[in-house]
């Protein structure tokens, strides 16, 4: 079979191109000398060291990371416990219920999600900054880390518990010993989801933020209305290479971890 | 050298060390094990033997804390074990699936029951490396269990069980996931331990040959409840039911009715009209007429092609099939009613000079007392 035909071609030059095309010309145009976005006047990273001046950038930057790893690590924790329970409680009336609730907030509009948590924050008179922002975000993070969790969690198998248990562990103690370590994958991979979800979030940011605490998002959104700057191109160019870095490294160990496991079963088999 | 026979269940002194006292257990509508009494002796290999879904796997699971029953009481040691959490009972389990952490070696899978009980270090690893050797893993000791092979793991499973001591070992069809060959070394393996270590064993399993290789005793149990418990002689050679004569081995079932036997020592039995009676002895008493069930081991069953003399039963038939299985072969024989019988024979000569062929008209004979006479 000829794998080069004008048809592969001409697909995968459209799909690749709708992809992203749009960020190219963004990251090109970040090193335009030109303070006009769409006139190309040479080469230039001066836009790099205006940004690194820009202390409302860095401020909102700040805000965003801690934001992120706050409500990320918090909607961890929360989201494993959901999945835990729901998946080992087994049968129990309103487990449908339940399981459909946590996952309810998946399809929930966001603004409407934002709105709530507005007026649920207004009601109970708490001033909003970056506290509100980490409690939003948590409540819809949650949510994605009980899916990618309980997912792990059906398929591990029950008697590792139950060995644990049976060689004098508590239920607390099994957990943290036997059951934490070996879904420790799907934690770290949920903790990672719920960061970058939280690092991209505007919606609700916007609704949850308040005077004293800005979001990258929200400042970025604010700044482009006004024109778009080169700084802006810049700032994106960095986000793109960081989530592009990440992406990368997480999959090179993942791959390099099942390929050990492979190499290890192979030899368990050869010396049997 | 005379050796006392192991039979602690014939003496009336002793302490049995797990008592089973009207255990039921329920899981909603289905009763999986229904009405139970039992006694398990300590140094026993006690066998619950049966078909899925018989409730081998509840008792096991019961024993181990993992489910409560529903009635009744059971205890460990003269220690009533309701409300005492798996990780309070001096029980340990060896899992079907071996159950090994992936994510600790050999070494620290075994240790990790030591560690649970504030035990001193040196004392610890003294501990773990005599369980390697034990099992024969002192070669693996750092690997991970994904690097070992299955028979491998098995030990592993063994050995952390084994390690705590514990007064009860439950096996859950240890063996089932290692291929034919391993499975007979292993089981002796585990006798040797058993033996070595005087724990006592409980072992699940639905391979009657592996419960009669291991066990002391044999329960043979069907839709929770015990039909029989007792020796692996005994449950062969004098099952009580057709059940359990059925669910061991290979066996012809006769149905007929009992009449006391004209000579005067057991029972005349009608089969079929117009054949010759059978005659069998028995303990068990039967009223004239009464039906029963004749549990014939197709073993016990003489083939021959000329009728043989003296025989308490002969009968003739035609050879339909032949299922040769190198050290023994089975003849399957029509008899004149059409009922099918299986006669077994060991292969003691080269096949060549055996003399009995597909169609062959054959006599089949067996002594008054090779079958045994059941009421159901």
């Amino acid at each position: 079979m000829r794998r080069f035909t004008w048809f592969n071609a001409t697909s995968l030059t459209l799909g690749f191109a709708f992809l992203y095309l749009p960020m190219v010309i963004l990251v090109i145009y970040s090193f335009n000398a030109s303070k006009l976005v769409t006139v190309w006047a040479g080469f230039s990273t001066r836009w790099y060291g205006e940004l690194l001046g820009n202390q409302a950038f860095l401020d909102a930057a700040w805000v965003t990371l801690k934001v992120a790893v706050a409500s990320s690590s918090l909607a961890t924790v929360l989201g494993t416990m959901a999945a835990y329970v729901l998946v080992r409680s087994g049968r129990f009336a309103g487990r449908t219920l339940f399981s459909g609730m946590i996952y309810a907030p998946l399809v929930m509009p966001e603004v409407i999600t934002g709105l709530s948590l507005l007026l649920l924050f207004i009601g109970i008179g708490l001033d909003r900054g970056v506290l509100t922002i980490i409690l939003a975000h948590t409540t819809f993070a949650m949510c994605y880390v009980s899916v990618v969790v309980s997912s792990r969690l059906v398929s591990f198998d029950r008697s590792l518990e139950e060995a644990a248990l049976d060689l004098g562990c508590t239920p607390f103690t099994a957990f943290r010993l036997v059951t934490l370590p070996i879904i420790a994958p799907a934690v770290v991979s949920g903790w990672l989801l719920a960061f970058t979800l939280s690092l991209d979030d505007l919606v609700i940011a916007s609704f949850t933020a308040g005077p004293s605490a800005t979001t990258l998002p929200i400042k970025i959104f604010s700044a482009v209305r006004l024109g778009v700057s080169p700084e802006i191109n810049a700032l994106s160019t960095i986000m793109i290479a960081i989530v592009t870095v990440g992406v990368i490294t997480a999959s090179l160990i993942s791959k390099r971890a099942s390929l050990a496991q492979q190499r290890d079963a192979q030899a368990a088999a050869r010396a049997q | 050298m005379a050796q006392t026979v192991f039979a602690p269940w014939d003496n009336p002194d002793e302490k049995p060390l797990i008592q089973f006292k009207n255990v039921t257990k329920r899981f909603g509508d289905f009763t999986a094990i229904d009405n139970l009494t039992q006694d398990i002796y300590t140094r026993e290999f006690f066998a619950l033997l049966g078909p899925s879904g018989c409730g081998k796997t509840t008792m096991m699971r019961m024993l181990a804390g993992f489910e409560n029953p529903s009635e009744g009481q059971i205890l460990i040691a003269g220690q009533d074990m309701a409300g005492v959490p798996p990780n309070k009972r001096p029980v340990n389990m060896m899992f079907q699936s071996y159950a090994l952490f992936p994510h600790l070696s050999v070494w620290d899978n075994i240790a990790f029951g030591l560690r649970r009980e504030a035990m001193e270090k040196t004392q610890l690893a003294a501990r773990v490396e005599q369980m390697l050797k034990l099992t024969r893993l002192e070669r693996f000791a750092r690997r991970k269990p994904h690097q070992i092979s299955g028979g491998q793991r098995q030990r592993v499973a063994l050995a952390r069980s084994l390690a705590k001591a514990p007064k009860l070992l439950l096996l859950d069809e240890p063996l089932g996931a290692l291929d034919k060959k391993l499975r007979q070394d292993t089981q002796f393996e585990l006798m040797d331990i058993q033996e070595k270590t005087g724990t006592t064993f409980v072992i699940v399993t639905h391979d009657q040959e592996e419960a009669m290789t291991v066990a002391s005793r044999v329960a043979v149990m069907d839709e929770g409840r015990i039909m029989q418990v007792a020796t692996p002689a005994v449950i062969y050679e004098q099952p009580n039911s057709v059940y359990v004569a059925d669910f061991i081995g290979d066996v012809n079932i006769i149905e007929g009715a009992a009449t006391p036997h004209p000579a005067g020592d057991g029972y005349a039995i009608d089969w079929a009209e117009g054949q010759p009676q059978f005659h069998a002895k028995t303990n068990r008493a039967f009223a004239p007429g009464q039906k029963c069930f004749l549990a014939l081991r197709p073993e016990k069953v003489a083939i021959s092609a000329e009728p043989p003399d003296e025989a308490a039963n002969r009968i003739q038939g035609k050879i339909i099939d032949i299922a040769y299985l190198g050290n023994i072969s089975t003849y399957h024989v029509r008899l004149p009613n059409g009922t099918m019988m299986k006669a077994q024979t060991a292969n003691t000569r080269r096949l060549s000079r055996r003399s009995l062929t597909w169609e062959d008209a054959v006599w089949l004979s067996w002594t008054d007392t090779a079958a045994a006479v059941l009421e159901g």
